[in-house]
C-alpha cells in the first residue's frame, strides 16, 4: 500500500518544485532592490511607471478585443462545422493548428508585406489600422487554443439534436446560436478566453514588429535595461494572469449557481 | 382530404435509397406508428415530415398546405427525440416556455401555460430543476411538454422510449397515448418495438428497406399480415412453406401433408411454393376434428415460460411452435414423442409473393 502511494507523491513533489522554485527565486530577487533589506521598492517603481500602466492597459484592451472577435468568429464556425460540415473537420483542425507551426515572425512579415501603406488594404498606414491588424494576428495565434476549447465544449453537448429541437420549436439561427449554443459552451469559451488573454499579455514578436505599445515589448525593454524591476514585473504579470483565471472560475461558477437558484 | 397526406415520398442518399414509394393519408387526431427494423427508413421519413431532411421527390401536405420547402421552424410541429434533447442551460420551466417565448406570446400567457403543461405531465413541482437533475423518464416527459406547449398541429416522436428501462417504458407509453387522446393531436410515433406499436397505435405502418410493407390497424397487422416480412417481424408467427395443390379450393401441401384454407389462393398456380402464416395460439396439440387441419410430427423442444409452455413440433422441413397453458394435471409431452397438431383453416394466412 505505502509503496504504491510513494510514486505519485514523488511526482507531485518534483512537479511542484519545478514550478515553484523559479517563482520563489524570482520573487525573492525582486524584493532585494534596497541593499541589505527586503522591500517592495521594485514593485513601487514598476507600478508607478506610466509606461507600465499604458502598455498593460493597451495589451488588456487588445486581449479583450481579440477574445470578443475570436469568440464571435470561432463559435459559429465550429458550430456550423459540427452541424453541417462534419467531413471538413480534419481540414479545419489542420488549419487551426497552423499557427503552432508557422512562427509569429513569418506571419508578421506576411502582414507587413500584404497590408503596407501602398497595398490594397493599407491597414498599417494608421495606428488604429495597425491595432486592428494586431488583433487579427492575435486571433490567429490564439486560434489553436480557442478552437480546441470551443470544439470540446460543442462535442460535450448534442449540437445536432439540440439545434433540431430548437428549430422544431420555431427558433431561427440567431436564437439557436445565442440562446442555445453559446450558453452551453460558456465554460469552454471562458477557458479559451483565459488562454487567449495569457497569450496576448505576454506576446512580443507581433507587437514589437508592428511597433505597438504593448506589454511584451515593454517587458523586453525593462528586462534589457534594469536588474530588479523585470523580476517584479514577471511576478506582477503572473499574479494578474492567475487572478484572471480565478475570476473566470468564480464568474463561471457564480452564473451556474444563480441560474440554479432561479 | 385527410389531415396529413404523404404522396410518393422518396429520399435517396447518393446511390442508396432511404425511403421510396411512401404513400399515406392520416386522419386528424390519429395515432400512427412507423414500425420496422433498424435502417428501414422510419427516421428519415419522420425527419422529412419535420423538415430536417429534404425529400428527393414526392409531396407532404399538412392540413392542406404543402410543407415541402418550408423550414422546420415554419411547420408548427412538436418533436420528441430519443435523447430527450432538453436545453441543458435552462430549467424545466424555461425549456417548456422556449417555444412560447419564440412565438412572442405575452408573459401573462406563458406562465400559466407552462404551469398547465407541467401539471399535465404530472411534474408540477419540478419547474425550477435543471435537466441534469431529472431522471430519464422525467426528462422525456418534460420534452413532451415542451413539444406540446405551443399547441402544434402535428406531434412527431422518434423512438422516445427506447433509452428508458422496461417499467418506465410501459407506464410512459400509456401516458403518452392518454395525453394524445385528450389533446386530439395527430401523432406519428417511430418505434422498432412491435409491442409498443401494437399497444399504442390507431394504425401501424410496417416498413422494410425504405418501403411500406403493410398499413393497417394493430388487429390487421397482427392477425392478417400480408407479407412474410410483416408476419415474421410482428409477433412470433409460424411460417410454413407449402406447395399449392388447388388454388381454387385453397389446398396446399406442407411436408407431404395436405391442409385446407378457408379461402382461395389468389394469383397462384398449382405447384408453386407459398409461405403460410399461422399464429402459435391458434394451434393445439392432439384431438383431431373434421373441421380442423391435422399434421403429424415429432416434439422437438419443450420450454417452460411460467404459466405457458412453448412446444416446437418438427415436420420434415417445417417447424410449428405452439403455446399451451401449464397445468399440473396434464404434464407436457417429452422431446422425441410423436404428436399431432391441429388448427382451423381460418387461422391460416397465405402471404404475398412466390417462395423460391
Ligand atoms: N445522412 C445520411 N446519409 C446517407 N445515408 C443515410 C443518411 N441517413 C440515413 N441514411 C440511410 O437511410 C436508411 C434509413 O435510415 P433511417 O435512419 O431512416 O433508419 P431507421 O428506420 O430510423 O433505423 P433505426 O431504427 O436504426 O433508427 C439507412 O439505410 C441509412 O443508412
Ligand atoms: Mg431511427
Amino acid at each position: 500500500m505505502k509503496r504504491s502511494r510513494l510514486g505519485p507523491w514523488l511526482a507531485m513533489a518534483i512537479g511542484t518544485a519545478y514550478f515553484l522554485i523559479p517563482l520563489i527565486a524570482t520573487f525573492e530577487f525582486s524584493l532585494r532592490m534596497k541593499r541589505g533589506e527586503y522591500s517592495l521598492e521594485a514593485y513601487r517603481v514598476v507600478l508607478a511607471d506610466p509606461r507600465f500602466q499604458a502598455s498593460f492597459g493597451y495589451s488588456t484592451l487588445i486581449a479583450i478585443a481579440t477574445i470578443l472577435m475570436g469568440v464571435l468568429l470561432i463559435v459559429p464556425t465550429a458550430y456550423w462545422i459540427e452541424l453541417k460540415l462534419r467531413n471538413l473537420r480534419p481540414l479545419v483542425e489542420f488549419i487551426t493548428l497552423l499557427p503552432l507551426v508557422i512562427p509569429a515572425i513569418v506571419i508578421v512579415f506576411g502582414y507587413l508585406h500584404t497590408y503596407n501603406s501602398s497595398s490594397w488594404i493599407p491597414l498599417i498606414a494608421t495606428p488604429r489600422g495597425t491595432d486592428l491588424l494586431l488583433t487579427f494576428g492575435y486571433m490567429t495565434l490564439a486560434l489553436p487554443y480557442m478552437y480546441r476549447a470551443v470544439d470540446t465544449g460543442l462535442r460535450s453537448i448534442d449540437v445536432r439534436t439540440l439545434t433540431e429541437a430548437a428549430e422544431s420549436l420555431g427558433a431561427g439561427w440567431g436564437t439557436i446560436l445565442f440562446k442555445v449554443i453559446f450558453p452551453n459552451v460558456r465554460v469552454a469559451v471562458l477557458s479559451g478566453a483565459f488562454l487567449t488573454f495569457a497569450i496576448v499579455i505576454g506576446e512580443f514578436t507581433l507587437a514589437s514588429l508592428l511597433d505597438r505599445p504593448a506589454f511584451g515589448p515593454y517587458l523586453q525593454l525593462v528586462g534589457a535595461n534594469r536588474a530588479y524591476e523585470p523580476s517584479a514585473l514577471a511576478i506582477v504579470a503572473f499574479v494578474v494572469t492567475w487572478a484572471c483565471m480565478g475570476l473566470i472560475q468564480i464568474f463561471g461558477r457564480d452564473r451556474r449557481a444563480t441560474m440554479a437558484g432561479r | 382530404m385527410k389531415f396529413l397526406e404523404i404522396e410518393n415520398l422518396r429520399k435517396v442518399y447518393g446511390a442508396q435509397v432511404g425511403v421510396q414509394h411512401f404513400d399515406i393519408a392520416v386522419e386528424r387526431g390519429e395515432f400512427i406508428s412507423f414500425l420496422g427494423p433498424s435502417g428501414c427508413g422510419k427516421t428519415t421519413t419522420l425527419r422529412m415530415v419535420a423538415g430536417f431532411e429534404q425529400p428527393s421527390a414526392g409531396s407532404i401536405r399538412i392540413d392542406g398546405r404543402d410543407v415541402v420547402g418550408l423550414r422546420p421552424n415554419q411547420r408548427n410541429i412538436g418533436m420528441v427525440f430519443q435523447s430527450y434533447a432538453l436545453f441543458p442551460n435552462m430549467t424545466v420551466a424555461q425549456n417548456v416556455a422556449f417555444g412560447l417565448k419564440i412565438a412572442k406570446r405575452p408573459d401573462a400567457e406563458i406562465k400559466p401555460r407552462v404551469a398547465e403543461m407541467l401539471q399535465m405531465i404530472k411534474l408540477p413541482q419540478l419547474g425550477d430543476r435543471f435537466p441534469y437533475q431529472l431522471s430519464g423518464g422525467q426528462q422525456q416527459r418534460v420534452a413532451l411538454a415542451r413539444a406540446l406547449a405551443g399547441s402544434p398541429q402535428l406531434l412527431l416522436l422518434d423512438e422516445p422510449l427506447s433509452a428508458l428501462d422496461a417499467k418506465i417504458r410501459a407506464s410512459l407509453r400509456s401516458e403518452i397515448r392518454d395525453l394524445q387522446r385528450k389533446l386530439g393531436i395527430t401523432t406519428i410515433y417511430v418505434t422498432h418495438d412491435q409491442e409498443e406499436a401494437l399497444a399504442m397505435s390507431d394504425r401501424i405502418v410496417v416498413m422494410s428497406e425504405g418501403r411500406i410493407e403493410q398499413l393497417g390497424t394493430p388487429f390487421e397487422i397482427y392477425n392478417r399480415p400480408r407479407t412474410r416480412f410483416v408476419a415474421s417481424f410482428v409477433g412470433t408467427l409460424n411460417i410454413l412453406r407449402g406447395k399449392v395443390i388447388d388454388p381454387a379450393k385453397g389446398v396446399v401441401r406442407v411436408d407431404e401433408q395436405d391442409i385446407r384454407l378457408d379461402q382461395q389462393i389468389p394469383n397462384a398456380a398449382p405447384g408453386e411454393m407459398r409461405a403460410i402464416a399461422l399464429r402459435p395460439e391458434a394451434v393445439t396439440l392432439g384431438e383431431t376434428r373434421p373441421d380442423r387441419n391435422a399434421m403429424k410430427g415429432t416434439i422437438e423442444e419443450v420450454s417452460f415460460l411460467g404459466a405457458i409452455v412453448r412446444i416446437k413440433v418438427r415436420f420434415k422441413d417445417n417447424l410449428i411452435s405452439l403455446d399451451t397453458f401449464n397445468s399440473s394435471a396434464s404434464p407436457p409431452p417429452r422431446r422425441g414423442d410423436s404428436a399431432t397438431v391441429t388448427f382451423a383453416p381460418a387461422d391460416l394466412q397465405v402471404l404475398e409473393g412466390v417462395e423460391g
